[in-house]
């Protein structure tokens, strides 16, 4: 055990500052172990979120020296001895209290984009529909997504320029990739990924797929493949008729 | 400020206070809120779907092994009627047979529905929903993928239930239920953030918020398994049954200690992972108990032809119910035999190819590598029992999930019944489905068979809020959190993985000290996203749920299943026509029942006690 340096944002909605905490660091420590630690000692009603506490349920993103990550995944030892660690709730979003931010604005998001609609014909005399694992791998990669919103977080559109009205954000561009590229799916959402969605937005700097904790290839295996049916459906329509004929373009 | 409200005798000004309409009110929103949800939505009902953390984030989504189902889609011979043997064999006779059929027959159509609701399973070389081996299961029946199985669950109920029109109240915490006479006429509630009221009124309310193992130190459970559930039934005057079948997965993280507990999927024994002590030995092989003896391998070399997929090879010995390897890594530990931290080694690295670890088990591969800093495809890991589910919690009928409270249901995690004395792996999570459509259309045929709407009762709302205020109002008093500490250490030495009188007893007289000091507990701070008292309001349900499973173990005087009486060995034919019912008395205390268990239907007894052989030609000759 040793003593160590923590600054952490406490304040709400109207305002806050950091604050200076010290506290014992064991072997094997994770951040959230930290968190919790100067909670129940100096902090009882300092707020935080957390569930399983294994990287599974993208609860406990935070800032942790400016970078966006998962406290419960996040090492004491990945940083030097005598380094001041500081942690504040994730910037995208409204602050509720202390660690923790409004993320509703993700929730309504999800519902704007059309559900999964199965092409039901697909189904054998059992019930059972098939589906190749290699023709589901790459949509099983959008599907680890744990909801932790840190690639929500980094996006600079949806950060620095307040464009939540018209970009749904990386996040909801691999989910409706996703959607797109299941093999069943009959749902055409191409004219809303373009103007509902915004996928114009997004300029390819790569920084959602950097933070995710999952290791997603956010951009180059979901919304760049996204954003080319965009182009070939509104500025290449031969090469689209050609796939749509040559049965859905999964 | 919000707390000055409610200061003192400072009556509660209830129209102040938010009010919400629904017919049906679902507490908890893992796969059994939300599959009740669903269903209560798809018949017409105005739904409301109240959950403490955020939606998508409940325990479900730690679900990594599977969720089992008899799809025989890599084993052609699987049928209900196997999974239904094998549930009842795993819970040792004790489960409700209703539900261990109704179980056994619907999970495959569940699961079918799942994948037309978008899920993406892994799949077999023909394309189906590929399935893997489990303990305790006969077959590989538990439809997975990867090894975060949970996660797709939860993600897909959620995707598919927010375009039903159900009503989402998240980080919400349901505090009591209120009642018109002896009928749910609705709940109230607390909004986290704010640590303002809300009174929802309904006709019924299902509660599905999932077990209480937060009451132990080891646990594989997080914050918000604290008997909330159990505690807010208990006092509506519902029953709890089966408390004491508390199971202790055996292989939680045992190192390093800030992650002890955490839990390492059965699925690395399912994949071919093996248990050895200091010595280097399996020692699973010296603890098959005789009635599994006929079907488990008797050499390491049989068990290698069953993983390379022989039919004619019998299970390996790790693959045994969670409760006797609990209880055999722990003789391990305590005959001088366990791994540098306190537990025994499981190899996987030496059975299959580092790719292969990878691709079926990246959770935890990823789990390991940063939580411990070890590589599961080359070193073994240390691991030991956590507490882990509860098989016990509020009694309801088979076919409606109503408890003895009219309107008020129950399924998922916080029911009883289904799992007798003790869950196989994969269980759960076909059981949060089967029964929360169950509870679902038990709930629409209840309200559509009601004649006059339930009226809530101010005086009612009134109490519930001055209790939960009070903790703040106080001028000083204990600290939820050293309360809760001390619970956990209790519940942890003495209604532990093995169990004597006088241990209970000790926790029992433990648990009445605590709850006298509970009477005087004080949160600093304000109403607004506080969880010092979050965590004091969560412990009176904690509180009640220790206490039930302490009083239920103590007048268990056997050992069955997950429930070890060292005073009290082997299982005691007796004690199989006997459950233990909970309930609060009319002085307020806990009152402890033997309740005599209906006789099986002869049918069920029959499938139930066929041998491997005659059960097997049996279904072959029916398909
Ligand atoms: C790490 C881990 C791995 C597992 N792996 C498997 C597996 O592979 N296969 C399997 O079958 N089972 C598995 N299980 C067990 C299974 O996941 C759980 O039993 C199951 O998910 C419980 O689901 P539920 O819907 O009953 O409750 P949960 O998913 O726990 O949901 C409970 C809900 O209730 C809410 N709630 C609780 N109290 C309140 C309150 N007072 N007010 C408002 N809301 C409240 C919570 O917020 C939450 O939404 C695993 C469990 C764990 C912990
Ligand atoms: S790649 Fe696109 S979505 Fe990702 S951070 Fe950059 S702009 Fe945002
Ligand atoms: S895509 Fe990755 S970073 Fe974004 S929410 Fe999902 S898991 Fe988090
Ligand atoms: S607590 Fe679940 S991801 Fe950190």
């Amino acid at each position: 055990m040793e003593l160590r340096n923590f600054r952490i944002y406490r304040g709400d909605s109207d305002g806050g500052e950091m604050m200076d905490y010290q506290t014992e660091v064991g072997k094997g420590m994770v951040v959230l172990d930290v968190i919790h630690r100067i909670q129940a000692e100096k902090a009882n009603d300092m707020a935080v979120r957390w569930n399983c506490k294994a990287g599974k349920c993208g609860s406990c993103s935070v800032e942790i020296n400016g970078k966006p990550k998962l406290a419960c995944m996040t090492r004491m030892n990945e940083y030097d001895d005598d380094e001041t660690i500081s942690i504040r709730p994730i910037r995208s979003f409204p602050i509720m209290r202390d660690l923790v931010a409004d993320v509703s604005w993700n929730y309504e998001q999800n519902k704007r984009i059309a559900p999964f609609k199965p092409d039901i014909t697909k189904k054998d005399s059992n019930g059972d529909y098939h589906m190749m694992q290699k023709d589901v791998d790459r949509i099983q990669e959008f599907r680890k997504c744990i909801e932790c919103y840190l690639c929500q977080n980094v996006c600079h559109v949806l950060r620095d320029h307040d464009k939540k009205d018209i970009f749904v954000g990386p996040r909801f561009m691999i989910r409706v990739a996703g959607l797109d590229m299941h093999p069943l799916d009959t749902e055409d959402r191409i004219p809303d990924v373009k103007d509902e969605y915004g996928s114009g937005m997004c300029n390819i700097t790569r920084c959602c797929t950097d933070v995710c904790p999952e290791h997603i290839q956010i951009t180059d295996n979901g919304i760049i493949p996204i954003k080319e049916r965009v182009v070939d459906r509104y500025y290449d329509p031969i090469k689209w008729l050609t796939r749509k004929l040559m049965g859905k373009s999964k | 400020m919000d707390r000055l409200q409610y200061l003192g005798d400072v009556k509660v000004d209830i129209s102040d206070i938010q009010v919400v309409e629904h017919d049906v009110i679902v507490l908890g929103a893992g796969g059994a809120g939300l599959r009740a949800a669903i269903e209560c939505s798809m018949r017409g009902l105005s739904t409301g779907l109240v959950c403490k953390s955020l939606l998508g984030k409940a325990h479900t989504v730690m679900a990594e092994g599977g969720v089992a189902a008899a799809l025989g889609n890599v084993d052609s011979r699987d049928h209900w009627k196997v999974h239904f043997r094998d549930t009842m064999r795993g819970g040792k006779f004790l489960n409700v047979w209703r539900m261990a059929e109704l179980h056994a027959k619907e999970a495959p159509d569940r699961v079918r529905e799942l994948e037309e609701w978008g899920a993406v399973f892994d799949r077999t070389k023909a394309g189906l929903i590929n399935q893997r081996n489990f303990g305790g299961h006969r077959y590989p029946r538990l439809a997975h993928v990867g090894d975060r199985t949970g996660l797709e669950i939860i993600r897909t109920l959620q995707d598919h239930g927010i375009h039903q029109g159900i009503d989402v109240y998240m980080e919400c915490t349901g505090l009591d239920f209120l009642k018109d006479g002896d009928k749910i006429s609705g709940m109230v509630a607390m909004w986290r953030e704010t640590g303002r009221f809300v009174i929802f009124k309904a006709k019924a309310a299902i509660v599905a918020t999932g077990g209480g193992g937060k009451a132990w130190k080891i646990t594989s459970n997080s914050w918000e398994y604290t008997g909330d559930g159990y505690g807010m039934a208990y006092e509506a005057g519902a029953e709890l049954m089966d408390m004491e079948f508390t199971q202790f997965h055996p292989t939680g993280m045992v190192w390093p200690p800030s992650v002890r507990g955490t839990l390492v999927t059965e699925s690395v024994r399912g994949e071919g992972g093996v248990l050895l002590n200091s010595d280097g030995k399996r020692f699973m092989f010296h603890n098959i108990p005789d009635r599994f003896a006929d079907e488990t391998a008797e050499t390491e070399e049989e068990t290698v032809r069953w993983l390379a997929g022989d039919r004619d090879a019998r299970r390996p010995p790790e693959l045994l119910t969670r409760d006797v390897v609990a209880r055999a890594i722990r003789k391990e530990v305590k005959e001088g035999r366990g791994s540098p931290h306190g537990g025994a080694f499981l190899d996987i690295a030496s059975k299959r190819t580092a790719e292969d670890i990878q691709r079926k088990l990246p959770s935890m591969y990823h789990q390991f590598k940063v939580l411990a800093e070890l590589d599961i495809t080359t070193e073994p890991m240390e691991v030991g029992p956590t507490l882990h589910y509860f098989m016990g919690g509020i009694r309801v009928d088979a076919d409606s999930q109503m408890s003895r409270v009219p309107g008020l249901f129950a399924c998922g995690e916080c029911a009883a019944g289904m799992h007798g004395a003790n869950r196989l792996g994969g269980n759960s999570l076909s059981d949060l489905l089967v029964f929360g459509k169950l509870s679902g259309e038990g709930a629409a045929k209840y309200i559509e068979g009601m004649t006059s709407e339930p009226m809530v009762d101010d005086n009612q709302i009134r109490s519930i809020i001055r209790d939960a205020t009070d903790i703040l109002n106080r001028e000083s008093g204990e600290n939820p959190y050293l309360l809760h500490e001390e619970m956990e250490d209790l519940m942890q030495n003495c209604v532990g993985i093995v169990r004597t009188e006088e241990l209970l007893m000790e926790g029992i007289e433990g648990l009445g000290k605590l709850k006298e000091s509970y009477g005087k507990v004080k949160a600093s701070g304000a109403s607004q996203f506080n969880p010092g008292w979050h965590e004091a309001i969560a412990l009176r349900n904690l509180l009640i749920t220790s206490e039930a499973v302490a009083n239920a173990a103590l007048i268990r005087q056997e050992s069955r299943g997950a429930h070890t009486r060292v005073d009290y060995p082997g299982e005691q034919n007796e004690w199989l026509q006997y459950n233990v019912v909970l309930s609060k008395g009319e002085d307020g205390a806990m009152k402890s029942e033997k309740i005599e268990r209906p006789a099986p239907n002869t049918e069920l007894d029959r499938i139930a006690n066929l041998s491997i052989e005659e059960i097997e030609a049996e279904v072959t000759a029916e398909s």
